[in-house]
């Protein structure tokens, strides 16, 4: 306990060190607010625009647009690397692509997205879509030809049958790798809605990228400032909300 | 009275697919497995044991010839022909307990509450009964091994096949599964077929010892008579062992 509490007290006491630096600078330096706001007055944008509820909007509409967004990526990249897996044909089709729009920043699929889609709703899920799906796909993929042939003749010879070897060896036994696709696919989803946030320019329902658009046409970095760091601490918890569960659970199955 | 199993001229050749060469695994190989007996299968490594092994399980294609189970040609997988193999291939992400029933799933005559029970008692008599909790990688080489065998035993198959089942153990944990495997094949009265490259242990475990070498070719196939149980450093089974050595020396160096 002791310990745990001396482990923490450091960077606490060197974060306040900063925050206090970073405050007395913009008191007493005569730095102009636009280029640098004080923390006060960030904190200050935070508590304003959470009681104004637009901050908390803003949070909501980009958290369903991941949710959404993801979940229909996450869905069809497990199609697609099942699909591999069964067709050679669709493989060695769709691999080389999917290889190749992996490495596609996902900002690059915002022009085409407005050009198909208008400034709307769709053309955001497009790019957030395109941006987390291959990444899904191909380790989907890979993880299921990665089982263990040992494991599928074991199988084999207790009685499984096709569908009984796909649902209960197949899948399990590619599920780590599956599931290190899904959190990579979700780095990438979060990425590509904060991309296509800023980019595509909707008037209703502003997300966080919007507030920070927003922001930077208002000149007010403080408004910037504060979007950024709630972006950060969401990207954070969403990690160790989501994924760290599962695989503390994984590690504590499997070793 | 025909035999639970028969071999008949069986052969399989594998294409090196890197090298464009052929190789004659089983050229025309004939054999017969009466009910009850535990035929050890000595050779040296790569003379078509295992491949045979793949075969008679119905996890391999032969090329020619057929195996007759009970008097009827084989097609497949079966469970009344269980195999083991070198590794465990236990599944880690079960615990103890569903691994063997995992084993019992394709069992359709048993209640959910039988297969719970016969898991449990032949968890037992691996000697394992307090295990049925623990993952995977929370057991040591042998006792995965143990689980494997309740996992093959379990679904009560007419035969079962061991390829290799102690060769990656250490030598005491190895002694001490001579020991219960004897004791289990007693119990059980089950029809094995395992293949080593270990003499004493082919001679230790079987009551029928075959010497395979290059192509399948058997050429020694003698009753082994020493009472059971057997003990590894009994005189009488050293002096046994060191009259097949010699052969197997010899099959060695042909290949």
């Amino acid at each position: 306990m002791k310990q745990a509490v001396k482990k923490a007290a450091l960077p606490l006491v060197l974060f306040a060190v900063f925050i206090a630096v970073w405050q007395a600078v913009c008191v007493k330096g005569g730095v102009s607010p636009i280029l640098l706001p004080s923390p006060a007055d960030t904190f200050a944008y935070l508590v304003s625009s959470t009681r104004e509820g637009l901050l908390p909007e803003a949070v909501l509409v980009t958290l369903s647009r991941i949710f959404l967004g993801y979940t229909i990526a996450v869905l069809l990249g497990l199609l697609f690397g099942v699909l591999m897996h069964a067709s050679t044909a669709f493989k060695s089709t769709v691999k080389p692509v999917a290889l190749g729009l992996q490495t596609l920043p996902s900002i690059c699929w915002a022009p085409l997205a407005i050009l198909w889609f208008g400034q709307s709703e769709a053309a955001m899920y497009f790019v957030v879509i395109m941006g987390s799906v291959w990444a899904v796909c191909l380790s989907a993929e890979d993880s299921i030809r990665s089982v263990p042939a040992l494991y599928i003749k074991a199988a084999k010879v207790m009685g499984a049958g096709k569908a009984e070897l796909f649902k209960s060896v197949i899948i399990p036994a590619a599920m780590p790798g599956i599931l290190s696709g899904a959190k990579l696919g979700w780095a990438f989803a979060w990425r590509s809605l904060m991309s296509a946030e800023i980019y595509i320019l909707i008037t209703e329902h502003a997300g966080l990228g919007q507030l920070l658009h927003f922001g930077r046409e208002l000149n007010a970095t403080d408004q910037v400032m504060a979007v950024m760091a709630v972006i950060i601490v969401i990207g954070f918890l969403s990690d160790r909300l989501i994924f760290v569960p599962i695989e503390n659970r994984m590690r504590r199955v499997r070793g | 009275m025909t035999e639970l199993l028969e071999v008949r001229n069986l052969s399989r050749t594998f294409l090196l697919a890197d090298r464009g060469a052929e190789v004659r695994a089983l050229d025309n190989v004939s054999l017969s497995i009466g009910e009850g007996e535990f035929v050890s299968i000595l050779g040296p490594s790569g003379c078509g044991k295992s491949t045979l092994l793949e075969i008679i399980a119905g996890l391999s294609p032969a090329d020619a010839g057929s195996i007759l189970y009970r008097g009827v040609p084989i097609s497949g997988p079966d469970r009344h022909r269980m195999m083991m193999f070198q590794d465990a291939a236990l599944f880690p992400w079960l615990n103890v307990l569903d691994n063997v029933l995992f084993g019992l799933r394709f069992v359709s005559k048993l209640s959910a509450e039988e297969k719970q029970r016969r898991a449990e008692e032949f968890l037992t008599i691996v000697g394992l009964p307090d295990c049925a909790g623990r993952f995977i990688h929370e057991l040591s080489g042998g006792m995965r091994q143990r689980v494997a065998l309740a996992r093959s035993l379990a679904p009560d198959p007419d035969i079962l096949l061991m390829d290799e089942p102690f060769s990656a153990l250490d030598a005491m944990t190895r002694e001490l599964l001579y020991d219960d495997m004897q004791r289990i094949w007693q119990r059980t009265g089950k029809t094995i077929v395992m293949v080593t490259h270990n003499v004493r242990e082919a001679v230790c475990l079987g009551s029928r010892v075959m010497l395979m070498e290059k192509h399948g070719w058997i050429t020694l196939n003698e009753k082994i008579t020493l009472p059971y149980p057997r003990s590894m450093n009994d005189a009488s089974l050293a002096t046994m062992a060191g009259s097949i050595l010699p052969h197997m020396q010899r099959a060695k160096g042909v290949l």
